[in-house]
C-alpha cells in the first residue's frame, strides 16, 4: 500500500503540473503541447502500464486489507466512540479510496479511454482541451470532479505520513518535516485539480 | 450517584449473547469502576443471580489483567486502566455501556472475560532472550545511552492489557507487538536474535487473526501505558531488514 501510494502520489505531481498549464489561458497550446509528449512519448507510455500497474495493486491491495480487517472483529460493538482518539478521515481510507475509484472511472471515461481508444483506431489522439472545455461546462460535472477532488485530499490528509510510518520512516528529526509537506501537498494538489474544472466552467479559462 | 448499565452477558463462549440492563443506586464517586461492578455483583449474589464475570487482578494499574470496553472506549473515558478510572469520571443518571474486548483473536469467554492467550504466544514466538544474561549488570557496564535505555524502558512499560487491540478499529495488534520487539531491539542483549524475533512473532501475530494496521494512532491514543506508535515504525525496519538480509541456517548434522 505504501509503495504504491507514494509511486500514484508521483504520478499526481506531474499530472498536476501539467494539467496547470490550462491556467496560462494561451488557449491549450502549452498543455496540449506537453499533452502530446505524455499522450505519444514510447517511454512515457512504458510508464504508463507501470501506472496502471500501479493504481490496480494499490486498489487490490487495499480490498484485501479492508477484507482482513474486517474478518478481525467478526462481532461489532455496540457502542462505539473513536473521536477521540483518532480522526475520521484515517479511519475511512476504505471508503475515500472507493470515492476516488468511482471517480477515476468516471474520469477516464472523459479522457484517458477515449483518447487512448481513438490512438489505437486510427494513430490520431483527441483534442482534449477542446473536450475539457466542453465536458466542464456541465455544472453536475464539475461538482463531481470537486467532490473527487475533495477525497483526494481526505485520502492524502492521512495516505501521506501514513505510507512513511509503514516503511519505519519515524524519527523525532524528521516528522514534522513529513506532516508539514503531506499536509500541505494534500491541501494543494487537491485544490490546483478542484480549480480546473471550475476554471472552465466560470469561463476564466477558455 | 445512581447508573444504568448495559452489560453484555454471554453464558459461555459457545452460546449467544446479550446486553442486559441493570439499575445501580449505590454508586459512590470515590469507587473504583471495579469495586462499582463488585457491588452490583453483590447485589446479584444475594438475589441468587448469576454475578457479572469479568477480569481483573492487581487493581493498581500495572497487571495488565482488567479490560473492559466502556461507552465505545477501552478502559473507558480516560487514558488510564479500568482498575484505576473512578466513577466521579461519570455524570450521574448516565447510562454506560459495557462490552468485552471485540476481536477475531481475543474470544469471549464468558460475560466480559476473553481471552488473551495470543499475546502470550506471540510473546513465546520470540519475545525473549535464548541465553541467561546473569543478574542485574553493574551500572554503566552495558555500554549503552541513556537516552535509549530509557526508549527500551518505556517500550518495557506495556503490560498487555489488549485496549490497542480493542481500540483499533482493525482489531491489529501491532503496537503490542511493537513494544515487545522494540524492548529487546533497543538493547544490547536482544541484538543477537533481532531477526528471528521480529520474524516469528509478527508471523505468530498474523496467525492469531489480528488485523492489519492503518496507523489510525487510535491504540497511542488508549493505551494506558502511552506505547507510542515509534515503536511500529521501528518493527516495522526490523521486519523489513530481516526480510532482506535474514537467512536461513540449515544445520547439516554432525558437529563432533
Ligand atoms: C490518486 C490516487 C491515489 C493516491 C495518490 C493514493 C495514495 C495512498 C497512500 C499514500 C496511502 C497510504 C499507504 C500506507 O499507509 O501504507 C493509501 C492508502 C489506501 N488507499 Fe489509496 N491512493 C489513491 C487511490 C486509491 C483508490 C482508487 C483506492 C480504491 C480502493 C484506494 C484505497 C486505499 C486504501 C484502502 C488504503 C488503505 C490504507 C489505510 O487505511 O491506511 N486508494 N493511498
Ligand atoms: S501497548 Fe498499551 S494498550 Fe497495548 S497491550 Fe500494551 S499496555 Fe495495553
Ligand atoms: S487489574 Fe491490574 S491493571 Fe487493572
Amino acid at each position: 500500500m505504501a509503495l504504491t501510494g507514494l509511486f500514484l502520489i508521483t504520478f499526481l505531481i506531474i499530472h498536476c503540473t501539467i494539467n496547470a498549464m490550462i491556467f496560462l489561458n494561451d488557449g491549450g497550446v502549452t498543455f496540449s503541447h506537453w499533452g502530446h509528449f505524455m499522450g505519444t512519448n514510447p517511454v512515457i507510455r512504458t510508464l504508463e502500464i507501470g501506472l496502471v500497474a500501479g493504481f490496480l495493486i494499490h486498489i487490490f491491495q487495499g480490498l484485501l486489507l479492508i477484507k482482513k480487517n474486517r474478518d478481525s472483529r467478526p462481532v461489532r460493538y455496540q457502542v462505539v466512540a473513536p473521536a477521540p482518539n483518532s480522526t475520521w478521515y484515517s479511519r475511512s481510507m476504505g471508503l475515500l479510496g472507493t470515492l476516488l475509484l468511482l471517480f477515476l472511472i468516471m474520469h477516464t471515461a472523459h479522457f484517458w479511454i477515449p483518447n487512448r481508444a481513438n490512438q489505437f483506431a486510427t494513430g490520431e489522439e483527441l483534442n482534449l482541451y477542446q473536450m475539457m472545455l466542453s465536458i466542464f461546462a456541465d455544472p453536475l460535472i464539475v461538482a463531481l470532479y470537486v467532490l473527487g477532488c475533495i477525497s483526494l485530499a481526505w485520502h492524502l490528509l492521512h495516505g501521506f505520513w501514513s505510507a512513511f510510518q509503514t516503511l519505519g520512516l519515524n524519527h523525532q528529526r524528521y516528522n514534522a518535516i513529513i506532516h508539514f509537506v503531506g499536509t500541505t501537498f494534500a491541501i494543494v494538489v487537491p485544490l490546483i485539480f478542484a480549480l480546473m474544472p471550475i476554471a472552465i466552467y466560470l469561463n476564466w479559462v477558455n | 450517584m445512581k447508573l444504568t448499565l448495559k452489560i453484555w452477558r454471554q453464558k459461555s463462549n459457545s452460546s449467544k449473547g446479550e446486553f442486559k440492563t441493570y439499575i445501580h443506586d449505590h454508586v459512590s464517586p470515590d469507587m473504583s469502576f471495579l469495586e462499582m461492578l463488585d457491588v452490583l455483583n453483590e447485589g446479584l449474589v444475594k438475589k441468587g443471580e448469576e454475578p457479572v464475570h469479568f477480569d481483573h487482578d492487581c487493581r493498581e494499574g500495572i497487571c495488565g489483567m482488567c479490560s473492559l470496553y466502556i461507552n465505545g472506549r477501552p478502559h473507558g473515558p480516560l487514558q488510564t486502566t479500568t482498575c484505576q478510572l473512578h466513577m466521579r469520571s461519570f455524570k450521574d443518571g448516565e447510562t454506560i455501556t459495557i462490552e468485552p474486548w471485540r476481536a477475531a483473536a481475543f474470544p469471549v469467554v464468558k460475560d466480559l472475560v476473553v481471552d488473551r492467550s495470543a499475546f502470550d504466544r506471540i510473546q513465546q514466538a520470540g519475545g525473549y532472550v535464548s541465553v541467561n544474561t546473569g543478574g542485574v549488570p553493574d551500572g554503566n557496564a552495558i555500554p549503552i545511552a541513556k537516552k535509549i535505555a530509557d526508549e527500551a524502558m518505556d517500550a518495557a512499560a506495556c503490560i498487555g492489557c489488549g485496549a490497542c487491540v480493542a481500540a483499533c478499529k482493525n482489531a491489529s495488534a501491532m503496537l503490542f507487538v511493537s513494544a515487545k520487539v522494540s524492548q529487546y531491539a533497543l538493547l544490547p542483549q536482544g541484538q543477537p536474535e533481532s531477526k528471528e524475533r521480529v520474524d516469528k512473532m509478527v508471523a505468530q501475530m498474523d496467525d492469531e487473526g489480528f488485523g492489519a494496521c492503518t496507523n489510525t494512532k487510535a491504540c497511542e491514543a488508549e493505551c494506558p501505558k502511552s506505547i507510542k506508535i515509534t515503536n511500529i515504525a521501528r518493527m516495522n525496519r526490523e521486519y523489513y531488514s530481516s526480510m532482506f538480509t535474514n537467512y536461513e541456517v540449515t544445520v547439516s548434522g554432525g558437529g563432533d
